[in-house]
């Protein structure tokens, strides 16, 4: 036994102490419970990994039985195995820096308590997700960290424009986790288990499916959680609209961890999705599409955090091409280094805002460089990274999934490689209006204390060398062995190129030529628009799924059907009693006896009535 | 005289008692005797929930009428168990709940509420039909009473309206039972059942499909099912608080515990053939519940709406005739006695500061009351199914049984649940959050003491049923083992299962034949 159970467990205790006494406590204490919990928890998963190594084969260890029907047992089981353990490492590696930063960043703020008690289970949900050994456990997490998603987005539940990003992160959430629910059923339905050994082990038995079949239907319907919970088409709308919440939780929550649950989960499945390629070629189709339609949504925006956020949304569609072309391993360690750069870019963008009392509009930046330059330093190191500089993070795992890309079509390999240029166009842009040219803003823009800038500092450092520091193909290589592993020398100038491309067309655009986009986005016109307003998606949404749900709802069910019709009927039955009765008052005798008649007589008429439809009917067989 | 005589008793004796002595001690009175009664009856738990078998213990059997031989006889089983304990564990936080609120005929009120007790308990006790229906009969009085005195301004239409909507039933009912007396010689249900599975008495196909009509119909306008709900939302509106409290968690699961208890071992063949359209409407019950909670103006209705839909998934569960979709249905009975319950008591206690249940009244009360911001958040994470809380658990196994009958409708009734997301979550954005008015401001104020007592031990239950089930499904299983066994004996055709099963599942479907 090596408990893992104490993984979760921490972050736990820290969310009730800080729920149910943050109150009473000191801020320091307060963060204190909320670092402590995460460190320890990151400890703790530390000691185990080192205990367990090398970690060849899966580690279960099971604690009680959750539920037991018949046959159907779910026992509150938790594993790890190499997959397992890249994930413990980067929620607790990356939750750790992040809560650090957070207690500088929310120190002014009121609820500073209720915060981090959030985002403590947060926490527990999110290692309960990667840690479980079995389907429903996992959705525990998997809704769970919707849950803390839905709270932290809402946290400022003043406003209005919070509160119903939280509800519709949450509702759109639902729906793929809806998707989920039925897979799982049909899970059960097809294997008798929900264990994720059991289940692998079964699926790798049956034949691969060509056309589809029951492992499609399965896997199609996973998808449709992955697309919820990764924010991919069509269900990303939520995700943009969660940057109400405060900066850490989009850099946590929103960018490194929850949302490539869905990229885990899909690669836990891999065995599933291996045996079904209609369903594959789907997950790698719907991962290109998000890519591109992010990445282009994103050069138009002028807030700097939905930016990020389109880029996160854009990045995890590469992630899902990935998986889609079946390299997972090449998905997951896209999954680490966007987890660093992407990481590190919100909370950098928070130091900005933090600096500038609360701006987001990079319009009103400029010429920040000399003003924080701190900030300035460690987001340059995301910037590189996230654009596919060589050697940096997002190099790496960039170049491994487009080498894969091109294997399996050409086709999806250029869109991948323009969206890398748009990519590092986009970040490229949001970086020179921030930090180069002149400050158009009014704030007095200041350096961040060093809780803030030291995490920043840590996450630079990973962002450039944790490509080459964590071979993640290399760590996941007992589960999923490198079929095409040769490295295209060519395929790599290429995508080198493209990002270089990126960023040297936004330095003509944003520094030579500060007049160019402007004229641009005029002779665009039309296209201009459509983009910038993001493709009138949520209008779409609005007025095609909405508003007829609610005005259906209001007219068609409640006020005609149940009022009108049913109430209507049962009233006009009523009415008719009331005539009748007044006819039938004469059998109101007082006679108790005479009533026992009535009572029986109508009794033997009601059976008498009822045999003979049923009679006349044939009866039951 | 068993353990299970004295709890079925002590309300009717507290009624009494409450009666008899002066109105100024009422409340006191209903408060020390309801806690009390929940006290001893956690000895039932022990005794049950204790025994390894399914079989009725604590039985009482002697004659109460001798011609016509209707007995005295009461037992508990798992099925029983936990309903039992719901009415004695829900009766003392209604106590608690009308503390204050409950100014006018104090005496009366808390005497009803005792005999609302009393019929319940014998509801889920009887083993005697006529008793059965004695019981039912009896917990419509107090009801009646309940909504028509201390109820809101349209509450003498809602009265009305919920007694004919009973009684409709409950005659059809009484009918069914009379007719099955005139051909079993008797009213006592171990030895109908025990007759008719050893073929003495045989019922036909013509006569086993109105029978089980009668039987059912009667349940089902109690359940609500979808199209016989239009009693709930008025009866609700209008009730007082431990009214809804009381009819909603305790009473619509006397429907869903008469369907399980009686419909099934007696009538599998003709509920088997109706399976298909009960789920289809409650299906329908469960979508439709949840779109008319989404557009409801008064809070109140919106619950009452919402208890349509997740009724529609006990009835689902039930009619899978799996063991996971029965299993499922009875927990969600618990479940939902549990979260509505609470949610009905947040609401009167919304309505008890604020004197309007109108949605529209509130807004930003999580500014002046973060406490009954937060145990109204964990209800409501509660009602709509959130994984390691108790509705999870039942939602999940009615559904995977329905999926293991036909896939598709555990894909429909799934809508349901993400609805049930958008009414709560709307409902509380407009309720809790935002900038608190003037008059929420000035009216609202957060639990007291006395409040916060009331609502934690269903929280509590919140939480356990949906970590730690084991307690409580495991004398369920048992008991609803023995039911679907019994159903399966008196069908003597095979029903032909809609899909075909794959063979790790095969148990399950199997059972269902």
């Amino acid at each position: 036994m090596h408990h893992l159970w104490l993984i979760p467990f921490f972050p736990l205790a820290g969310f009730l102490v800080n729920g149910l006494f943050g109150k009473r406590l000191s801020k320091g204490a307060v963060g204190m419970v909320a670092i402590g919990s995460v460190v320890l928890s990151f400890l703790w998963a530390l000691k185990a990994l080192f205990g367990l190594a090398p970690l060849e084969t899966a580690h279960v260890e099971r604690y009680f039985t959750w539920i037991q029907s018949g046959s159907l047992v779910i026992p509150y089981e938790l594993a790890v195995d190499r997959l397992t353990a890249i994930m413990l490492m980067v929620v607790t590696g990356i939750g750790s820096l992040i809560h650090i930063y957070a207690t500088g960043y929310m120190h002014e703020e009121e609820g500073f308590y209720r915060f981090f008690a959030y985002l403590n289970l947060f926490m527990f949900f999110m290692l309960t997700l990667v840690l479980a050994n079995n389907y429903l456990l996992l959705f525990v997490g998997w809704e769970g960290v919707g849950l803390c998603s839905y709270l932290l987005i809402g946290f400022y539940f003043l406003k209005h424009s919070a509160s119903t990003a939280g509800n519709k992160a949450f509702i759109v959430n639902r729906i793929g986790d809806a998707g989920y629910a039925v897979a799982v059923f049909l899970i059960f339905l097809t294997f008798g288990t929900l264990d994720f050994p059991k289940v692998m082990e079964a699926a790798k038995a049956l034949p691969v499916e060509t056309s589809a079949g029951i492992l499609t239907g399965i896997c199609l319907l996973l998808l449709v959680g992955a697309t919820g919970k990764s924010a991919q088409v069509p269900l990303y709308v939520w995700l943009p609209d969660a940057m109400e919440g405060p900066t850490p939780v989009s850099a946590l929550i929103h960018a490194a961890t929850m949302v490539t649950a869905g990229v885990y989960m899909v690669t836990r499945s891999a065995a599933l999705f291996l045996h079904a390629p209609i369903a594959m070629e789907t997950v790698a189709w719907i991962g290109l599409a998000t890519a591109v339609m992010a990445a282009t949504i994103g050069i138009t925006q002028y807030d700097i955090k939905k930016v990020y956020a389109y880029s996160t949304v854009s990045q995890l569609g590469y992630m899902f091409l990935a998986l889609g072309v079946g390299a997972f391993s090449a998905g997951i360690w896209h999954v680490v280094t966007h987890a660093f750069f992407k990481a590190l870019l919100f909370l950098g963008a928070g130091s900005v805002i933090h600096a500038l009392h609360h701006e987001q509009d990079m319009r009103h930046m400029g010429g920040l460089r000399k003003k924080i330059p701190i900030t300035f330093a460690v987001l340059t190191c995301a910037w590189l990274a996230i654009s596919g500089v060589p050697f940096t993070s997002g190099w790496y795992s960039k170049e491994a999934i487009l080498g894969a890309v091109h294997h399996h079509s050409p086709l999806m390999y250029w869109i991948g490689v323009a969206t890398a240029a748009v990519t590092a166009f986009y970040v490229s842009r949001s970086m020179f209006m921030t930090f180069w040219g002149e400050y158009r803003g009014h704030a007095h823009p200041h350096e961040s204390p060093p809780v803030m800038w030291l995490p920043l500092a840590a996450l630079a450092v990973l962002s450039l060398a944790g490509g080459a520091l964590f071979n993640v193909p290399h760590i996941l290589e007992p589960m999923f062995p490198q079929g095409h592993g040769e490295h295209d020398f060519m395929l790599e100038v290429i995508g080198s190129s493209a990002g270089l491309l990126g960023i040297g067309l936004a330095y003509v655009m944003y520094v030579a030529n500060p007049g160019l986009p402007a004229s641009i986005a005029t002779s665009l016109g039309g296209v201009y628009r459509l983009v910038y307003n993001k493709y009138y998606v949520d209008e779409a949404y609005d007025a095609a799924v909405v508003r007829p749900i609610v005005n259906g709802s209001r007219t068609g069910l409640w006020q005609f059907t149940d009022v009108w019709l049913i109430d209507g009927m049962v009233n006009g039955a009523g009415s008719l009693a009331r005539w009748l009765g007044g006819g039938l008052r004469m059998l109101q005798s007082g006679n108790i006896r005479a009533y026992a008649a009535w009572v029986v007589a109508g009794a033997v008429i009601f059976i008498i009535a009822a045999g003979a439809i049923a009679g006349s009917q044939g009866g039951l067989r | 005289m068993t353990l299970l005589d004295i709890v079925l008793f002590l309300p009717l004796a507290a009624f009494l008692v409450i009666l008899a002595l002066p109105g100024a001690l009422s409340r006191t009175l209903a408060l020390a005797t309801s806690t009390g009664i929940f006290v001893v009856s956690l000895g039932l738990a022990a005794q049950v929930a204790g025994s390894p078998g399914a079989g009725a213990l604590l039985e009482t059997n002697r004659i109460w009428i001798s011609s016509p031989a209707i007995r005295y006889h009461v037992s508990l089983d798992g099925l029983g168990l936990w309903l039992v304990l719901l009415s004695t564990i829900l009766t003392p936080l209604c106590v608690l709940v009308s503390w204050n609120y409950i100014t006018d005929r104090v005496k009366e009120y808390y005497a009803f509420l005792l005999l609302l007790e009393f019929g319940v308990i014998g509801v889920f006790v009887s083993m005697d039909l006529f008793l059965f229906y004695v019981f039912w009969e009896v917990t419509l009085v107090p009801m009646y009473f309940l909504i028509g005195i201390w109820g809101h301004d349209r509450r003498i239409y809602a009265t009305v309206k919920f007694f004919l909507y009973t009684m409709t039933g409950s005659l059809l009912m009484l009918a069914a039972i009379l007719y099955l007396y005139s051909k079993a010689g008797t009213f006592d249900y171990p030895t109908i059942l025990q007759l008719l599975s050893s073929g003495r008495l045989e019922l036909t196909a013509a006569e086993q499909l109105p029978l089980f009509l009668a039987f059912f119909i009667a349940f089902a306008i109690k359940v609500p099912l979808f199209p016989l709900h239009t009693w709930l939302p008025d009866a609700h509106v209008e009730a007082p608080t431990a009214g809804s409290v009381m009819l909603a968690s305790v009473m619509l699961k006397m429907g869903t515990y008469g369907i399980v208890r009686f419909c099934l071992p007696m009538f599998g063949n003709a509920a088997h053939q109706c399976a298909p359209v009960i789920n289809i409407l409650a299906i329908i019950g469960i979508v439709y519940g949840a779109l008319v909670a989404l557009v409801q103006p008064n809070m109140k209705k919106l619950v009452a709406y919402s208890s349509v839909s997740h009724l529609g998934f006990v009835v689902l569960g039930v009619f899978t005739f799996t063991q996971q979709g029965l299993d499922g249905a009875v927990y969600q009975m618990l479940n939902h006695g549990i979260s509505t319950g609470a949610l009905f008591i947040l609401v009167g206690f919304l309505y008890e500061r604020r004197h309007s249940l109108e949605i529209k009244a509130f807004g930003g009360v999580a500014n002046v009351a973060p406490v009954f911001s937060v145990v109204f958040m964990i209800t409501t994470l509660a009602s709509i199914g959130l994984p390691a809380l108790n509705n999870f658990v039942g939602e999940y196994l009615v559904l995977q049984g329905a999926a293991l009958v036909n896939w598709k409708y555990a894909a429909f009734a799934e809508l349901g649940v993400i609805f049930s997301a958008c009414y709560m979550l709307w409902l509380y954005q407009r309720t809790f959050l935002g900038e608190a008015g003037e008059q929420v401001r000035h009216h609202i104020h957060d639990l007291n003491a006395r409040e916060l007592l009331a609502l934690a031990p269903l929280v509590v239950l919140m939480v356990w049923m949906g970590t730690g089930t084991s307690l409580f499904l495991k004398p369920i299983t048992a008991v609803n083992a023995r039911i679907l066994q019994q159903t399966k004996q008196n069908v003597e055709y095979q029903v032909k299962a809609p899909t075909p099963p794959a063979p790790s599942a095969r148990v399950e479907v199997a059972d269902a034949r």
